[in-house]
């Protein structure tokens, strides 16, 4: 998709070329996707980096602090939680779930978003205004509430904090695409293609829609930090992943109680969501930046 | 301007209707039998199951049971809370003003530290201020509010032992009748030594937390909409008619550039509430988003129905007044579209 985009934009210099030298003058959005790519690299072989397993207890091991502070062990290098489990190896296989989530919520939200918004847009008519006031409903309610409206009528599980949350933040989707496809419709190159005799599916998908991809990979970059913040959200307040998994935000919930004995069990989790949705968001406005000149922020 | 409050208004209709529906089908798709899930009460006789039946108007058509939920609703009626048997509209009304103090107290926090940032950066472009200020924005909004309170319990209140952890007054030393359901209001009028001091300190940390995502996202939008007015051609001229710095920002710059800013701030309402649901859990703050979560443990789905449809209804109408705002202030929407 991404390479897509960027041939139809780039000069003779090569397509990545163009985009890597537009990308890399933002020093924050390099050093974001540099702890990304970490990231990334520790959800997937987990189990080969994790020291343990993520549910693994250790009896007479609970609540160590991390190795470097007074009662540490060195087995643990960043201590164990109330129940003996190994904090580093929880955090590990957290960001597994976080990321899942995140692209989970993405993928799903994406392409929802683009069938309905390329709908909206080349219908129009009744079934645009009714797509719009459901969306213009979606985005009233505040979206915590209706993540909690969801998962309280289908039942707190993983899957559903996925469902959840990408019923928020479809409508950033939907009015993104059928915003740029409208943004389109008038050009020359609609026209030419029309009178050329492509038919209506052919130029949704492959006419108008590649043109409308640079504000959305952007959008869809950001909607993956947004998804993760969301889905620990709701994990911190019980409605989401349930115990054992190592989700950072029911990580957070089940740390709360010792907040005045060992704080560490409480500051770990919460950074593991702090800096990965740091490192997206870096990333994403970086993206922003060499993609989508319009909305460039000065 | 007539004409663009009415047509405004209008396009609001539908979207309540639409939110009314989304409520009537929500508690429909709650798995079990439905009077079981609106009475609470689980393996009842097949006789008080007909009653109810009858009671609750399950036994008419579906088109009707919704006509008359929106009858009850449009007559002020949001159902009966199964646990505290109280009206759940009266039990929201009780519990808002302690919402409604924690976000007017979080978006002032955040409009007041940063307007002034935003500017500031602005004009001081590339400094390390500015630098310091946009790094720390990054983090602000993608922070995890949840995590943030539990972090400034641990080092304020626990720490520093300069803030309680919980509640909105000390209510072992304190007490009144709660008048107009503010308590900075209301300890300040009951003349009692030292209250509306310890309202204020249980107010700092949730004002804080609750503040910190809206502060992020209204100092950056200011800076790079303040950068943009200071390149525009009336600045020049402003500059060169010899008025003093300070007026050409203040006046000049700052006026135009806040038009997008009233709108940001006006799209964190929503996400205010969303906030306020979590930064109540975390400091047992007697509002409607820690009941809303407490409705949910308890299987209390009418609460749970009428409170999502007030807080949203809320949203609706606050998002219109931004939107007429909006349209007060800006010339360019008011005529154009």
């Amino acid at each position: 998709m991404a390479a897509e985009t960027v041939t139809h934009q780039a000069a003779p210099a090569g397509p990545l070329s163009a985009f890597w030298n537009a990308f890399s003058q933002n020093r924050g959005a390099v050093g974001g996707l540099v702890i990304l790519l970490i990231i990334i690299f520790l959800a997937i072989f987990a189990d080969w980096v994790a020291p343990y397993s993520a549910t693994e207890q250790f009896r007479g091991m609970t609540k160590l602090p991390p190795y470097w502070a007074q009662g540490g062990d060195p087995r643990f290098w960043l201590g164990t939680d109330a129940l003996g489990r190994d904090m580093i190896s929880r955090l590990i296989y957290g960001a597994r779930i976080s990321l899942f989530i995140g692209l989970s919520v993405m993928t799903v939200s994406v392409i929802v978003g683009i069938v309905l918004g390329l709908l909206a847009a080349f219908v129009g008519g009744a079934v645009d205004s009714i797509l719009m006031r459901i969306m213009d409903l979606i985005m009233s309610i505040p979206s915590l509430v209706l993540a909690i409206l969801v998962v309280s009528i289908l039942g707190p599980s993983l899957t559903n904090t996925i469902v959840a949350v990408s019923v928020v933040y479809l409508p950033n989707y939907v009015r993104l695409v059928r915003g740029s496809a409208l943004a389109e419709f008038g050009k020359d190159y609609i026209i030419a293609a029309k009178v050329a005799g492509v038919g209506p599916i052919r130029l949704m998908f492959v006419t108008v829609l590649p043109n409308c991809l640079a504000p959305l990979i952007v959008q869809a970059a950001l909607g993956v930090s947004n998804a993760i913040l969301e889905a620990a959200a709701l994990g911190f307040l019980g409605l989401g992943a349930q115990p054992p998994t190592p989700e950072w935000g029911a990580m957070l919930a089940d740390a709360r109680e010792f907040i005045r004995s060992n704080p560490w069990i409480v500051t770990l989790p919460g950074l593991a969501i702090l800096v990965s949705v740091v490192s997206i968001n870096l990333f994403g406005d970086g993206l922003r930046d060499a993609l989508d000149p319009k909305l460039r922020r000065s | 301007m007539i004409k663009f409050i009415l047509r405004r208004l209008l396009l609001t209709i539908p979207t309540f209707i639409a939110l009314m529906f989304v409520t009537f089908i929500a508690i429909r798709l709650v798995p079990g039998d439905p009077v079981e899930v609106r009475t609470g009460e689980h393996g009842i006789s097949p006789e008080r199951l007909a009653y109810f039946r009858h009671e609750l108007g399950l036994d008419q058509p579906v088109w009707k049971q919704f006509f008359d939920y929106v009858w009850h609703l449009l007559h002020g009626d949001f159902g009966v809370s199964l646990s505290s048997n109280e009206k759940v509209l009266t039990e929201f009304l009780s519990l808002f003003p302690a919402t409604l103090e924690l976000s007017i107290a979080g978006i002032l926090f955040a409009v007041l530290l940063g307007i002034p940032a935003g500017v500031f950066a602005a004009v001081k472009r590339g400094s390390w201020f500015d630098h310091t200020l946009m790094g720390a924005a990054v983090a602000g909004f993608s922070m995890p509010i949840f995590w943030w309170g539990l972090l400034l319990i641990m080092l304020v209140s626990e720490g520093w032992h300069l803030t309680p952890v919980s509640g909105r007054i000390d209510m072992i030393n304190f007490y009144f009748e709660p008048t107009t359901g503010f308590m900075l209001i209301d300890s300040l009028m009951s003349d009692q030594k030292g209250a509306f001091l310890s309202a204020l300190h249980h107010l700092v940390l949730p004002m804080i937390v609750l503040g910190t995502v809206p502060l992020a996202v209204i100092a950056r939008m200011t800076r790079s909409s303040m950068l943009e007015v200071l390149s525009e051609d009336y600045v020049r001229t402003a500059r060169a008619k010899g008025l003093s710095e300070f007026r050409v920002i203040s006046l000049h710059a700052l006026r135009n550039a806040l038009i997008p800013v009233v709108t940001v701030v006006g799209l964190q309402v929503g996400g205010l509430l969303a906030g306020a649901v979590l930064t109540e859990t975390i400091f047992s703050w007697p509002g409607v988003g820690k009941w809303l979560i407490e409705s949910i443990g308890r299987r209390d789905y009418p609460a749970l129905q009428g409170g999502i449809l007030l807080i949203s209804s809320l949203v609706i109408v606050i998002n219109l007044l931004v939107d007429l705002l909006y349209g007060a202030i800006n010339p360019r929407i008011r005529h154009g579209g």
